[in-house]
């Protein structure tokens, strides 16, 4: 019988279960990278009456802005630590919405959608990144700007976002719907429903 | 769609046969395996003697109902767990498998639309699933297979996909060395490659690629150009940045 050794570099408190550390950046998108030009992009928040606000880029450049470190988690078992973003915190944008709807649905370009509870994206637990370690985002990371959610499985934190619709219910979003995590905790290993 | 089983089952090596140099095939024997859609995956959980574990997910190259699976596993030169499965595993060993996984990147029987397969070096393995799909319900929808490999000698299931009973013609590409006597020389797949060696927009196919990033970023890009509709493409990558 083989005998597994395995590498236990990846003993470290610091990585949530079933996770291996990788140094690269891997990509994951189910359909091709759109081509934004931040001349088109808009970014909006459409709450329950109706009302949506809106930012093109040069008003959301203009939005006080943080450098966050952080470490990332793919349901697909990867994880990278110590990654370096810039964005705006979704509670900066959230300031002047008002709603009562506790869930979010993110929309992409392209047609990804994703689903959140409202109270993961306030507190200082959620952006729209539009660097990634000093440089402006890669399209295929998600450029120009993407949902930064690090505390949940990186596939929360939705490439090309271009809006979050408020929902009353917790309805999933793409891969939700094909059978992952409505909620996707890494530390609890939220990974399938 | 096949449904998942969320725990965790044992599955024992039944049968393996190396594909390549550096990968080999491995069919397990799944107790409780629900069987699974061409296209999806499956993770894997060694456990050292110690109790330490390792997880990663494969691509899975048999598809339908049963409880035998094959999985195609590359050796990844700076690999934790697949250098084991392709070196160490011996008949009758145990891992621990949970799915299947993904249902997006999936050929059902029931799909209408014509099919375009490309694949860039071992991402050819979820469609080596979709081509013994395709046979063995006797599907009449067009599914063709390019497939851009390094060299001949990095041809994963060769035989399988020149049987001239095949119902999915495959159509080989080589980006390091071609085989003797091949008409073609060695290089990327260009555009023009992709629009003589593809199905073209106006027969509204779908189109699944899958390889390393850099292979699905110019290959979608390059449909795209050529006038597919981007959610006519879908894509499965591996492999860092």
């Amino acid at each position: 019988m083989a005998v597994f050794g395995g590498r236990r570099g990846d003993d470290n408190p610091a990585l949530p279960p079933g996770q291996h550390l990788t140094a690269s950046f891997p990509v994951l998108s189910a359909g091709p990278t759109p081509s934004i030009d931040t001349e088109d992009w808009e970014f909006f928040i459409q709450t329950e009456t109706g009302q949506t606000h809106r930012w093109n880029w040069d008003k959301f450049l203009a939005l006080p802005s943080e450098d966050i470190t952080v470490d990332i988690h793919c349901v697909t078992s990867w994880s990278k630590f110590g990654t370096r973003w810039r964005g705006v915190s979704l509670d900066t944008l959230f300031s002047e919405v008002e709603t009562g709807f506790d869930f979010v649905m993110a929309h992409s370009y392209g047609g990804y959608t994703t689903n959140l509870p409202r109270q993961e994206l306030l507190d200082g637990k959620a952006w729209i990144a539009y660097e990634y370690g000093g440089s402006e985002l890669d399209p295929e990371h998600g450029g120009p700007a993407r949902l930064l959610v690090p505390h949940l499985y990186f596939w929360k934190s939705a490439k090309w976002v271009r809006g979050l619709v408020m929902q009353s219910e917790d309805n999933p979003g793409f891969w939700e719907e094909y059978g992952y995590n409505l909620h996707g905790d890494p530390w609890r290993e939220e990974r399938y429903s | 769609m096949t449904s998942q089983a969320v725990g965790w089952l044992t599955g024992s090596l039944t049968s393996a046969h190396p594909l390549t140099a550096a990968a080999r095939s491995t069919t397990l024997t799944v107790p409780g395996w629900p069987g699974n859609d061409a296209g999806q995956h499956v993770d894997v959980r060694l456990t050292a003697p110690d109790g330490y574990q390792a997880v990663r997910s494969y691509s899975i190259a048999s598809a339908g109902p049963g409880e035998e699976i094959e999985l195609a596993i590359d050796r990844l030169p700076d690999g934790e767990v697949s250098p084991f499965l392709v070196d160490d595993l011996e008949l009758g060993d145990t891992v621990e498998l949970r799915g299947p996984l993904g249902g997006w990147f999936v050929w059902r029987p029931e799909q209408t639309q014509p099919v375009q397969l490309i694949a860039g070096g071992s991402g050819v393995v979820p469609f080596v699933a979709m081509t013994r799909a395709h046979a063995s319900v006797g599907s009449t929808v067009p599914m063709q297979l390019l497939y851009s490999l390094r060299t001949p000698e990095d041809a994963f299931f060769r035989d399988e996909l020149s049987q001239p009973t095949a119902t999915v013609r495959t159509t080989w590409h080589y980006t390091g060395a071609v085989p003797p006597g091949w008409s073609r020389s060695a290089g990327r797949l260009t555009v023009e490659d992709l629009q003589r060696e593809t199905l073209p927009p106006e027969k509204a196919p779908l189109t699944y690629i899958c390889g390393p990033t850099g292979f699905v970023e110019a290959v979608s890009r390059a449909l795209i150009s050529l006038g597919h509709a981007p959610d006519a493409i879908r894509t499965e990558r591996f492999g860092g940045t």
